[in-house]
């Protein structure tokens, strides 16, 4: 692996947080098929595949091939609420995912694969103790995904592949206990609840029918994984003496569980000619399984949090033109639909349906080398929502106003394969 | 590589910019001021606008005063700066040059089965012989009367204990008066919310000051009287002109009633629980006084009513407790034992302090000297129906010119009786609940029993932005009470 890869691979590891697509989904598993509209589930051309839709590998016409890629994610909110003059924007933190795939042709009938990828995280701060910092001050979520991967050509036109999916997490979330309760300096009383290295397993299955020479059909699933976060630190600060006279808010721990949904994806791609493809991909995801978002504590304590989410749908197109032999071009668009329902808005995920651009390019520096490069737009419209479900002395309390997202998203790769 | 990757990163900077609302309300002319003029705000009261609360004055009520509310508000529509004489700490309490004169802030201690409000504990940092420099937007001065905004004593530190020391602290020279040094600011909207000392120290006294109605002049008047209303009607005229002088607007507030805050709805007039043996114990030991009075009747002295009034009884239950009333008629020449003794009627009040006294030992040694039971509470321990008829006339006065001088003047009038009123009544709904007067729980009242919280200011703030968007035909947003704390628990 080239150097300056390494390089780009370790920063990405450091902070690997990420937050734009629908729920806390991050759409970004490859540079070439982000430049598509994030295509990809019928579209043969990479090791990414092992992603996209495994079975795809055995039609790949390399030996060996190995991608190396990383976004930056300049996601960004901002929210008012006329009723009260309230005025907040998010602190636009950055954040990186990335991706490794490779993929490797045992023989004519069998391809073998590794991907180690980032498709859940999100990452926001907003202003400590603003107006909504009862439901949120900040958050981390982070996952790796580990997966094996191989492949069986059936026939010429049948191709199937999948493999296990370990996955790894973290989480870190801070909010404050209510929207008034301080110690008796005035410091808001709130919690950070922080888990490292949960883990969990799951798999990737894809199939992949080629009818024709120029049409590629595939199907792809990634089932469902429970994230249970086991006896992570809940750490509340500024508690009132008077409410820990039995210590009943030290070493506290908790317990909580975030399913990352399963995914369906079907799709195809069609080869014009020598310079043009286009493909179509339709996902389904499963975010039905997101009903609450439950944190137990040791001591006693709840904290139950309706989500609701319902199970949404993303649209995608991509086209590619081979401009030279060594430039190739790459533009999509996909619609994203949110899972968030209305009255469930709350403010760690507050978006809406996007409508999303991308466009890039792949490079070929040499025979074996090439650098693909990809930008995204996320595009929504400013949306007037609240989240209903908080609790206040047994009474829902609504928290909203008017929320606009937006994001940009760089990308980079490179792509070694003979 | 690297190159790309920076290449790609300054891309990125350059437009990763933050979504713009179509409306974004913080732009200019998303709110509007109307026919006022926001930027440079000056409020002028007492602890009320000051953001006293919890028997002190202590940062975060400051930085939460109704008028610290306002201006954030008023910043949405042109509104500037607003400085407030921020104190050093959380603590509240005052020193002049090390030597505390005020105590701390009251926070509620927790203990096993009880809770009570005490000082919290620590060394105030707030030296008042550290004097401010430069001007104040909010010049609330805890304890001010309408008579000392315009003293030119008032800020004199060699004038302690007469002088003030929350202005003391700001005070522009040591002849400055409040007023001055607020119109010298050449404020373009102000807030005027004074009067209310001018009633309350007699009330929480107990009673114990003089009714100074008559009396044209204050500075002859003690620090427990109430304020002669010509002489407040007088002042009040000359804080309106003062204010006004330059074509600014503002608004005004009225004085509440002393019978909606919780330092005098919380003890009940019949706080004493007894049961039957008691209640026949006591009656037994206060058979002579009855008797006695009985004579007094028959001998004239007093009416028959006067006698039915004065004769103490018991029952199990809860009794009214025993007082001295220094409106009756005095009986110790007949007898040295039949003093001014009555029990409470629903008329009277007893102030919040006495709840921590009623029902102890007056003597520790002999446990006949329950106090409110066997030693009768005293004139200061309570407000009769007869003082409370002396603060509620004054008040009234006070109120007719605060709302007649509004209309003259043309500026906005805010009805805190009414809202007060409503707290003690059916109390205001939030997005969160309700507050209510009710010491301790209610919400909109801190632990000295007169303050608000910061919850119950920031309903105290929403009424004077609903009077000024009504009267300035302004579109001022609210502030929303439920992100306001109530009472702090230690």
């Amino acid at each position: 692996m080239p150097m300056k890869s390494t390089i780009l691979l370790v920063l990405s590891l450091l902070c690997i947080t990420a937050s734009y697509a629908g729920g806390y989904r991050i759409a970004l598993q490859g540079q070439k098929q982000l430049a598509m509209g994030h295509t990809g589930v019928a579209v043969i051309n990479a090791s990414e595949l092992v992603f996209f839709n495994p079975s795809g590998l055995t039609f790949l016409n390399e030996k060996f091939t190995v991608s190396v890629g990383a976004n930056l994610v300049f996601a960004n909110i901002s929210f008012q609420n006329q009723n009260y003059g309230w005025h907040t924007e998010d602190k636009n933190g950055v954040s990186t995912p990335f991706n490794v795939y490779a993929a490797y042709k045992v023989n004519q009938w069998v391809s073998i694969g590794l991907g180690i990828y980032t498709p859940y995280g999100s990452g926001v701060e907003y202003p400590k103790d603003w107006e909504g910092s009862h439901l949120i001050n900040d958050i981390s979520l982070a996952s790796i995904f580990v997966q094996p991967t191989v492949a069986f050509k059936i026939n010429d036109i049948v191709s199937i592949g999948g493999g296990p999916i370990f996955a790894t997490g973290n989480v870190n979330f801070n909010r404050n206990i209510d929207r008034t309760t301080t110690d008796v300096n005035g410091n808001r009383t709130n919690v950070t609840i922080d888990k490292t290295g949960i883990t969990a397993w799951g798999y990737n299955l894809g199939l992949t029918v080629k009818p024709s020479e120029k049409l590629t059909l595939g199907v792809n699933y990634r089932s469902k994984i429970q994230m249970d976060a086991k006896n992570g630190d809940a750490d509340f600060q500024n508690v009132p003496e008077a409410g820990n006279l039995q210590g009943q808010f030290d070493q506290v721990t908790f317990n909580a569980s975030l399913p990352l949904p399963a995914e369906l994806t079907v799709g195809a791609s069609y080869t014009i000619n020598e310079k043009w493809l286009v493909a179509i991909d339709y996902n389904r995801v499963y975010w039905n399984a997101y009903e609450n978002l439950n944190v137990t504590f040791s001591n006693g304590q709840s904290s139950i949090n309706p989500r609701n989410y319902k199970n949404s749908s993303t649209y995608r197109f991509g086209i590619q033109y081979n401009a030279t032999p060594r430039l190739v071009l790459r533009g999509g668009y996909y619609f994203d639909e949110s899972p968030v329902q209305s009255g469930y808005f709350a403010p760690e995920t507050p978006r809406n349906d996007s409508n999303n651009f991308t466009g890039g390019f792949s490079f070929k520096l040499s025979d074996r080398f090439a650098i693909d490069a990809s930008f995204l737009y996320i595009h929504f419209d400013e949306i007037e929502e609240s989240y209903d479900y908080y609790q206040e002395n047994g009474q829902n309390v609504s928290f909203g106003g008017l929320y606009k997202n937006n994001g940009f998203v760089p990308g980079l790769g490179i792509t070694y394969g003979f | 590589m690297k190159k790309y990757l920076y290449t790609v990163l300054a891309i990125s900077l350059s437009i990763g910019c933050q979504p713009e609302f179509n409306d974004p309300i913080n732009e200019v002319g998303f709110y509007s001021s109307g026919s006022a003029d926001f930027s440079n705000y000056v409020a002028v009261g007492n602890s009320l606008t000051a953001g006293y609360a919890d028997n002190a004055l202590y940062l975060e009520g400051q930085l939460n005063s109704f008028p610290s509310m306002l201006a954030n508000k008023f910043s949405l529509a042109g509104g500037g700066d607003f400085n407030q004489p921020l104190v050093s700490d959380n603590l509240g309490g005052l020193l002049v040059n090390g030597q505390q004169i005020q105590g701390n802030r009251l926070v509620l201690e927790v203990t096993a089965g009880s809770q009570s409000p005490v000082p919290i504990e620590g060394t105030p940092t707030t030296d008042i012989a550290n004097h401010l420099e430069g001007s104040f937007n909010n010049m609330g001065i805890p304890g001010a009367k309408s008579f000392h905004l315009t003293a030119n004593t008032y800020g004199n530190i060699g004038n302690l204990p007469a002088a003030n020391p929350y202005f003391i602290r700001i005070a522009s020279s040591n002849q400055a008066t409040v007023i001055g040094d607020a119109v010298a600011q050449d404020p373009t909207f102000f807030t005027l919310w004074i009067g209310n000392n001018d009633i309350l120290s007699f009330a929480t006294s107990g009673g114990v000051g003089e009714d100074q109605t008559g009396n044209l002049d204050p500075f002859t008047y003690g620090s427990s009287d109430i304020t002669d209303p010509n002489v407040f009607a007088n002042l009040y005229n000359e804080f309106l002109k003062a204010l006004t002088a330059n074509g600014a607007k503002g608004a005004v507030a009225n004085i509440p009633d002393v019978t909606s805050i919780p330092y005098f709805t919380t003890v009940p007039y019949n706080a004493i629980p007894l049961d039957e043996s008691t209640a026949a114990m006591l009656n037994q030991a206060y058979e002579p006084y009855n008797n006695g009075l009985q004579q007094a009747a028959l001998l004239g002295v007093i009416t028959d009513e006067e006698a039915t009034a004065r004769t103490i009884n018991f029952k199990a239950g809860q009794n009214p407790v025993v007082l001295l009333d220094e409106d009756l008629t005095d009986l110790t020449f007949i007898n040295q034992g039949l003093t001014n003794m009555r029990q409470a009627t629903d008329k009277d009040l007893i102030p919040l302090p006495v709840s921590s006294v009623l029902g102890t030992l007056s003597d520790p040694e002999n446990p006949n000297s329950v106090i409110g039971v066997s030693v009768p509470l005293n004139d200061s321990q309570l407000l009769t129906a007869s003082e409370i008829e002396l603060v509620v006339t004054a008040q009234r006065a006070y109120n007719t010119t605060i709302k007649t001088l509004a209309d003259q003047y043309d500026i906005a009038f805010v009805d805190i009786q009414g809202l007060m009123n409503t707290l003690a009544q059916e109390g205001v709904s939030f997005d969160g609940g309700t507050i209510t007067n009710t010491f301790g729980t209610g919400g909109a009242f801190s632990l000295d029993g007169v303050h608000p919280t910061q919850r119950g200011y920031a309903v105290v703030a929403n009424t004077f932005i609903k009077a000024i968007n009504s009267k300035y035909n302004a579109d001022l947003p609210i502030v929303n009470p439920g992100n306001y704390p109530t009472i702090f628990v230690k």
